[in-house]
């Protein structure tokens, strides 16, 4: 059944040209400033946030869509990728592009690590290892770690930093300086479109990468590891590929949170953020391109805006009702808005995963099943031959 | 000479990034002279924002901490009792806001982690609006938002935050603090340990591991140090640990004397209880008493920690007990308002909400540079710890510092602190330039 | 010498809390086939249950303080110490202990709901969707908790008599140095006897005896004609009860808050993988492994030679041992794979 669906959303991409989608998809993301403004999401770090993690979802999805090895030690990688990135403003320039250049390159070497060893294992040994290499890193930022790190308070720039090749051209201004690239701030609205362009970029070689060979292979390796070993071929480089390609999307990702905001805090790597990108990928949809980007907005708004949600907001809302249903319906939907949207979180999590494990794609697939007759007829009769 | 070759290097190097066609130039700065981040303009009200730990390890003060703006939010509008307001001298509060403007807020959790607390205040600033943020209850929060406060442009006046650091090395000129810090504790609290403790003892500090605990150790390490104590210990746990036991475990055996906990708020509670539970009170070590200092608490953790912390010396930027008018009248002030006395976080977090206020007030202009001139140097009294600066250099702020001890026979449950000593301004103030940093730029 | 054996018997104390915790948790996953990512929202749970008890036999009456001026201030006074005065003081005392007797009740019943409300809808789904739907539950479980008492530590004491610590060195003749606090011995011992009744319970009995046989084939045991299922419910109702009773008694030694159940899942996790999936032994002993490994590192002597040592241990040897025994400890072949 899973299958069956997954086969027709794949089928659905191919009937549209790759060109077409990638054109569709940077209108909606370009354009998000736009619509999402009746919605209150309209202010460039929630704007940030939702291209970001976007990244880190499709990243992910890479290696847990593809070929469903649940890492549960993903921050890490968002961690190392802000920290380099912060220290790339340090040292060298301001420029973003060479951060975002080391990041991803220092990320790539460290999932390459962590991948080898724990690629080893699979199912929830393997998943208890990435947990295990993550809950290292996190300890240790904190403690031994704290010359690069700076612990509990972040990694941040100061004005003496030596900024080897900024330095060599320009006097330092006053102040501290921002990032940049080319002269152009990646403070507020700029910054989100240069993160919206990343995104699009990395969609685009995700997307590449769904449809190649390589891709092909990892799913075969999703539906049939054993089968995949008899008939010859070795399955763990691929893994280990899909491993350190969805590692450096995320180290991308933290350097593009540097960039808008050049703080690196150790929190980022917690096991707690690499659940959150897991419940993005699963709450869009797994597997599927545009799945985790949903999951991503969907999460980021209830942590941004609905959890600023408190009772006076309620009231407003609710006070087109008499006195006492206004009463009633404050007191029944406020513990789940405020900082109660946690819960929120998980009672609609928990609802996805019951009736619709495939994401809200799968959702949607339904509906449009319920609604296109010929969509319909096609879709039984590939149920019927499987 | 050097300097002149320098210059020309740069030109050069300047000239050559131009005709490559990448031109240089900084939105930052952009701003006309009267114009700035969140200017309220001709609108009618101006917006606050608190950004406090509604949850981990510092929920406790935070929950104050915010009844305390919300108090002061009021006041500034002329309701309630106008608190601090008829006692603040020079003040120029006129009790319609803020430059006739009425004062709205809102608020954030900074879940006592930096990441979370720069996002929310990034909202702050950049979706609701505000001029100014306030709160704290971690030294590391409050450096990584004063960072933030100073790219921004918006002023940041810290709430509870300890650390040398925040008006040391990581001074920001937008940011500012009421607060006491760790050196100010260590300076108050030698004279104290020598008069109770003696000049020959073994010290074992268990440490928060982060910016406020590691400037706390060494601020009373060279205290005691200088008291001729010795030093057997320096112990980092983890903010947060929850059980302690591994690391109390060795100090029964490591011969020292006198147990220094370097932890605030649920970690201090979490450590005290545990190591009274290990019997270190009751333990005799080398023919004196075993002792625990805690220096900084506050009464919350107080009330948390319960009679473990009975007898046990320590320093508090303010005490409710205090019997000044100013502290009298923010006690009945918020007594009245919430049915119990406000904690000293609460107290720094009001006082900083109105002396914002008071110098936009003087400045007549919320434009940042004009308000962080007033803040410089600005000298007050009847808030509550007397005669107070805001020093200049730093940013810091110098008043009198309180020695407490937890008090043996509470008569409620407020009632938790004794009083040791009140340690005037001049034994607790020092030269703001042996933390360095640098306050940078009026202007961003 | 004294500073290890005190480390030693602080690492049993510790690792007994994490062997309580890991046991339901393989438990589960043996019989059922479930991970579930909500056994540390059971510990929690039971901590709350103590904590729910000492707020309901600590309901006060408030009464104006008069040593308070400015404003009104109340003073609260219980209402068993209004009406029963010393005996009610002591019943309050004792609230800890007592709540045990409700904790297990309770306990017994959310494990049950929960195995049949959601637990038993998803035996046929794949272990990433039941660690998924379980986190799910443990997120909203946290929340209500949250709701209710907010998100500050609650204190909630032990026995006045017990709060002290045992003068173990004296008794022994190694010096006055070597205490412990009665409340973690008190732990310490009725974690082994629950940890003793559970084997005995599965070995010596016949219920334990289908059950073992379930986990090893369960598809066996229910041609026998055996109602494997309704075993395996009580068995998840069991591992509720452990988990909450450690949680209950857990309550004393560090004040519970919403949020300590996230804080042991990953810790009883690594402990169960480490032990191997499903083996109660195997948790068990990688439960007292762990604590004293961690225990130990955290000595001065060792952290000085390699610092940090104390922060990852735990980790370090999970990662050691599934390197060099693929299936933790004492797993067994394809479970979990």
């Amino acid at each position: 059944m899973m299958n069956s669906i997954k086969q027709q959303l794949m089928n659905l991409f191919k009937k549209q040209s790759d060109l077409t989608t990638i054109l569709l998809f940077a209108a909606g993301v370009l354009t998000m400033p736009i619509w999402l403004d009746p919605i209150g999401a309209n202010y460039p770090d929630l704007l940030q946030k939702f291209v970001i993690f976007g990244i880190f979802a499709v990243g992910y999805n890479i290696l847990f869509g593809l070929t469903g090895y649940l890492s549960f030690g993903h921050a890490v990688f968002l961690g190392v990728g802000s920290y380099t990135a912060v220290w790339s403003f340090k040292l060298f320039t301001m420029n973003v592009l060479p951060a975002m250049l080391f990041a991803t390159l220092i990320s790539g070497l460290i999932a390459a690590a962590i991948g080898f060893v724990s690629m080893r294992r699979s199912g929830i040994y393997f998943s208890i290892l990435t947990l295990a290499f993550a809950q290292m890193f996190y300890n240790l930022a904190y403690s031994v770690l704290i010359p690069i790190t700076n612990g509990e308070t972040g990694l941040q720039l100061r004005m003496h930093d030596i900024r080897i090749i900024d330095n060599y051209f320009s006097d330092p201004a006053p102040g501290l300086p921002s990032t940049e690239l080319f002269g152009m701030s990646m403070n507020g609205y700029s910054g989100f479109y240069f993160c919206a362009v990343v995104l699009i970029l990395a969609f685009y070689v995700a997307m590449k990468i769904f449809r190649s060979p390589f891709g092909m292979k990892l799913k075969a390796i999703k539906s049939n590891q054993h089968r995949m070993r008899y008939t010859g071929s070795d399955t763990r480089p691929y893994l280990i590929t899909a491993f350190i390609i969805s590692g450096m999307f995320a180290g991308l990702a933290g350097a593009l949170l540097a960039v808008t905001d050049p703080l690196a805090g150790a929190e980022r790597m917690q096991w707690t953020a690499s659940g959150e990108v897991i419940l993005m990928t699963i709450l869009g949809g797994v597997g599927t391109l545009f799945g985790p980007l949903l999951g991503v907005g969907i999460i980021k708004y209830l942590e941004n805006i609905f959890s600023t949600i408190n009772e006076s907001v309620l009231q407003q809302f609710f006070s087109f009702l008499p006195q006492w249903g206004e009463n009633f319906m404050v007191a029944i939907v406020s513990p789940f808005v405020g900082d109660g949207w946690h819960l929120t979180l998980g009672i609609l999590f928990m609802i996805i995963i019951i009736f619709l494990p495939g994401g809200l794609m799968e959702g949607f697939q339904k509906i449009k099943k319920r609604y296109l007759t010929k969509g319909v007829k096609d879709s039984e009769s590939t149920t019927k031959q499987e | 000479m050097s300097e002149k070759y320098d210059i020309t290097r740069r030109q050069f190097a300047k000239a050559g990034l131009a005709v490559a066609a990448m031109p240089m130039f900084y939105t930052k700065g952009v701003w006309a002279a009267n114009d700035f981040t969140n200017n309220p303009g001709s609108s009618s009200t101006v917006t606050l924002g608190f950004n406090v730990p509604q949850t981990g390890a510092y929920a406790d003060e935070g929950a104050d901490e915010l009844r305390a703006f919300k108090l002061a939010v009021k006041h500034l509008n002329g309701q309630g009792d106008s608190g601090l307001m008829n006692t603040m001298k020079p003040m120029n509060l006129k009790g319609n806001g803020i430059l006739g403007k009425k004062v709205t807020y809102v608020t954030g959790d900074t879940q006592t982690k930096s990441d979370a607390a720069r996002a929310s205040a990034k909202r702050m600033i950049e979706k609701d609006g505000v001029v100014m943020f306030s709160g704290g209850s971690s030294s590391g929060v409050a450096i990584a938002v004063q960072g933030l406060a100073q790219e921004l442009g918006v002023i940041f006046m810290a709430g509870l935050t300890h650390s040398n650091d925040t008006t040391g090395k990581d001074k920001r000129r937008y940011g500012f603090r009421h607060f006491f810090n760790a050196k100010m504790s260590g300076s108050a609290l030698g004279p104290v340990l020598k008069d109770e403790m003696g000049t020959d003892r073994k010290a074992y500090h268990l440490t928060a591991d982060y910016t406020w605990g590691w400037t706390q150790e060494q601020s009373i390490q060279e205290t005691t140090e200088g008291l001729g104590w010795s030093t057997t210990a320096k112990v980092r746990t983890p903010v947060g640990a929850g059980d302690f036991s591994q690391f109390i475990t060795p100090v029964l055996n490591s011969g020292a004397d006198v147990l220094i906990l370097n932890h605030y708020g649920k970690d201090m509670i979490n450590s005290l209880t545990q190591a009274v539970q290990f019997g270190l009170r009751d333990k005799q070590v080398n023919g004196k008493n075993f002792e625990i200092i805690v220096p900084l608490y506050s009464r919350l953790m107080a009330q948390g920690a319960g009679k473990n912390l009975q007898g046990i010396l320590g320093t508090a930027n303010w005490d409710w007990q205090l019997e000044d008018e100013g502290s009298k009248a923010f006690v009945k002030s918020f007594g009245t308002e919430y049915g119990f006395p406000p904690s000293m976080a609460a107290q720094t977090c009001y006082v900083q909400t109105l002396l914002y206020a008071n110098a936009c007030e003087n400045a007549g202009t919320f434009y940042p540079p004009e308000v962080i001139r007033q803040l410089e140097g600005f000298e007050f009294d009847g808030m509550g710890n007397g005669p107070t600066e805001y020093r200049a250099e730093d940013h810091q702020c110098f008043k009198k510092v309180l020695v407490v001890r937890g008090k043996a026979n509470p008569s409620s449950q407020y009632d938790l602190l004794d009083i040791v000593k009140e340690v005037p301004r001049s034994e607790v103030e020092y030269d703001a330039s042996i933390f360095g940093g640098e306050l940078g730029p009026y202007k961003v | 010498m004294d500073s290890i054996l005190i480390q030693l018997l602080n690492g049993l104390d510790k690792g007994a809390a994490y062997a309580l915790i890991a046991l339901g948790l393989t438990l589960v996953f043996g019989t059922l086939g479930v991970v579930n990512f909500a056994h540390g929202a059971l510990f929690l749970m039971g901590a709350f249950c103590a904590v729910t008890f000492q707020k309901i036999l600590t309901i006060s009456k408030k009464v104006l303080d008069p040593s308070i001026t400015y404003f009104d201030a109340y003073i609260e006074q219980p209402y068993l110490e209004l009406w029963f005065g010393e005996t009610g003081l002591a019943v309050i005392d004792w609230a800890v202990p007592l709540s045990i007797i409700v904790t297990i009740p309770t306990m017994l019943l959310i494990g049950l709901a929960m195995e049949r409300g959601l637990i038993r809808h998803f035996y046929k789904r794949t272990h990433a969707e039941q660690i998924l739907v379980t986190f799910g539950l443990a997120i909203v479980l946290q929340e209500i908790i949250r709701h209710f008492f907010g998100a500050n530590p609650i204190p909630t004491p032990a026995p006045d008599i017990v709060s002290g610590s045992a003068a173990i060195g004296t008794w022994i003749g190694l010096g006055e140095n070597f205490v412990y606090p009665w409340w973690r011995l008190i732990y310490l011992a009725s974690a082994t006897v629950i940890i003793s009744s559970v084997f005995a319970f599965l070995h010596l009995t016949t219920f334990g005896m289908v059950v073992r046989a379930g986990m090893f084939d369960r598809q066996m045991v229910a041609f026998l004609g055996i109602n494997v299922q309704r075993k395996f419910t009580i068995i998840f109702g069991l591992a509720a009860v452990v988990a909450g009773v450690a949680g209950a008694m857990y309550a004393p030694i560090v004040p519970p808050d919403y949020h300590m159940g996230m804080d042991f899942l990953v810790i009883s996790f690594v402990i169960v993988v480490v032990g191997g999936m499903g083996s109660v032994r195997g948790a068990v002993a990688a439960g007292f492994l762990l604590g004293i490994l961690q225990s130990l590192a955290s000595m001065t002597v060792v952290s000085s030679l390699l610092p940090g040592i104390d922060q990852i241990i735990i980790y370090l040897v999970a990662v050691i041992i599934l390197l060099t025994r693929p299936r933790g400890l004492m797993g067994r072949k394809g479970i979990g794979e």
